[in-house]
């Protein structure tokens, strides 16, 4: 069992539970939620509101439309519950929906100093998403953000900003921060990172990587 | 025979409209409505009833198709959008729980989702209980339906005790589909004001629930 300390915020809990949040901060959040029972329900009370606003709409012109179809009696599509094999992932579905496969599968490109990193494809693309694995008790490069970065988990550990941060917390930094996290010693730290603006990084070398990686 | 009807293979062919529309004789704030409407999709559900069905259509269809069209979705593909929805509530009704989610609130999720992938041409990222990486609530996450119902009904009277101000924003958030920073624009207010008003309005709710929750 995983206890999580570090939530999503309501900022994030209701723009996706209102349906108006970016593709790939919106893929962040689902991870997190396949993770934390304490969210889903926070979701799901928002949900509610959607319900309401559906149900309460006023000036409801009389029509004409027809079902349109009839369904055929027999299409209900049981989902057969496949106790197949029992694997663990250490991707939750949201995100291997759109990797393909767990963290073992995936072609990881280095992206200099062993830290190496799996972009992700959205079709939306005012934010990046893209998973990294970080060595363990190895420093990701100081830097600032020109937007907003989320951060999740998904094993090991970092630190940053005074606090630890493990599988299903998120770590959000905004313009005004600078920082500069670092992996637990006990395993590789696999993370996703989901940004709406280049990094920038303070000196030169990581600069460097980033052009050449378009991070 | 419309494309999506081939993909999921129904029969389309226009049915008369039969069945008067429900949505004028029904009182839909009340609690038996929910309840109503609860046995017909659970009737579509264990019985595939037809007529549990058109009910269900004649209810929601009408808001459904203002929610796509407030959201900016093309008077042309409303109908089609309209129709899809009802394909997806009639295939995935047997996933409907009635004890974490009144059928307003599972039907506005499906609705949600069909908007986001037509716009992006892409599956809305949603968490799927039956993934071995998903982590399940040890205090279980059902509750009684009646307790959803009521959950709802609380919402709805907090919604009514909101300022203006707070109710323009969620509103025009889930039923408008405005991101925050648009909402923004419109209303000629910073983006933090618009973020501090969704997060103020949505901690009432929150209060009131909690205060329910002592008192059940």
């Amino acid at each position: 069992m995983i206890s999580i300390r570090h939530h999503i915020g309501d900022d994030l809990m209701l723009a996706y539970a209102a349906g108006t949040l970016d593709e790939a901060t919106s893929i962040l959040v689902a991870t997190h939620l396949a993770l934390c029972p304490i969210c889903r329900k926070e979701t799901e009370i928002a949900e509610t509101l959607g319900g309401i606003f559906l149900e309460d709409t006023s000036n409801l012109q009389t029509t004409n439309t027809d079902i349109g179809f009839v369904p055929k009696s027999t299409p209900i599509a049981q989902e057969t519950v496949a106790p197949t094999v029992m694997r663990t992932f250490v991707l939750p579905k949201p995100l291997r929906r759109y990797t393909g496969g767990d963290v073992q599968e995936l072609a990881w490109k280095s992206i200099g100093g062993k830290i190496r990193q799996f972009p992700i494809e959205t079709k939306d693309k005012s934010t990046t998403a893209r998973l990294l694995s970080i060595p363990a008790s190895k420093g990701v490069p100081d830097h600032g953000h020109r937007g907003f970065e989320a951060t999740l988990v998904l094993s090991g550990s970092f630190y940053d900003r005074d606090s630890w941060y493990r599988r299903g917390d998120i770590s959000i930094a905004d313009p005004t921060v600078i920082h500069h996290p670092a992996a637990g010693p006990e395993e590789d730290c696999i993370c996703l990172v989901v940004t709406n603006a280049r990094l920038k990084f303070m000196s030169i070398l990581p600069r460097l990587f980033q052009w050449l990686n378009g991070i | 025979m419309t494309k999506l009807a081939k993909v999921i293979g129904i029969n389309t062919y226009q049915i008369s409209n039969k069945s008067p529309d429900m949505s004028s004789r029904i009182d839909h704030s009340s609690v038996k409505t929910s309840q109503l409407m609860s046995e017909h999709l659970i009737s579509v559900s264990t019985n595939e009833d037809q007529q549990s069905f058109s009910e269900l259509f004649n209810y929601f269809a009408p808001r459904i198709r203002i929610y796509f069209l407030r959201n900016g979705v093309d008077a042309t593909k409303v109908e089609d959008l309209i129709q899809e929805t009802f394909a997806t509530i009639w295939v995935k009704a047997y996933q409907y729980d009635r004890q974490r989610s009144t059928v307003s609130t599972w039907i506005f999720t499906i609705a949600r989702n069909l908007r986001i992938d037509a716009f992006r041409r892409e599956k809305y990222p949603e968490y799927d209980p039956l993934d071995p990486a998903f982590q399940p609530s040890q205090l279980g996450d059902g509750e009684q339906e009646m307790e959803v119902v009521e959950r709802e009904k609380a919402i709805r009277t907090a919604l009514t005790e909101l300022s203006q101000d707070q109710y323009d924003i969620l509103q025009l958030s889930y039923f408008e589909g405005h991101s925050y920073s648009e909402i923004a624009v419109r209303l000629g207010i910073p983006l933090g004001t618009v973020k501090s008003r969704a997060r103020l309005a949505f901690g009432k709710l929150r209060s009131v629930l909690g205060k329910q929750r002592e008192e059940l």
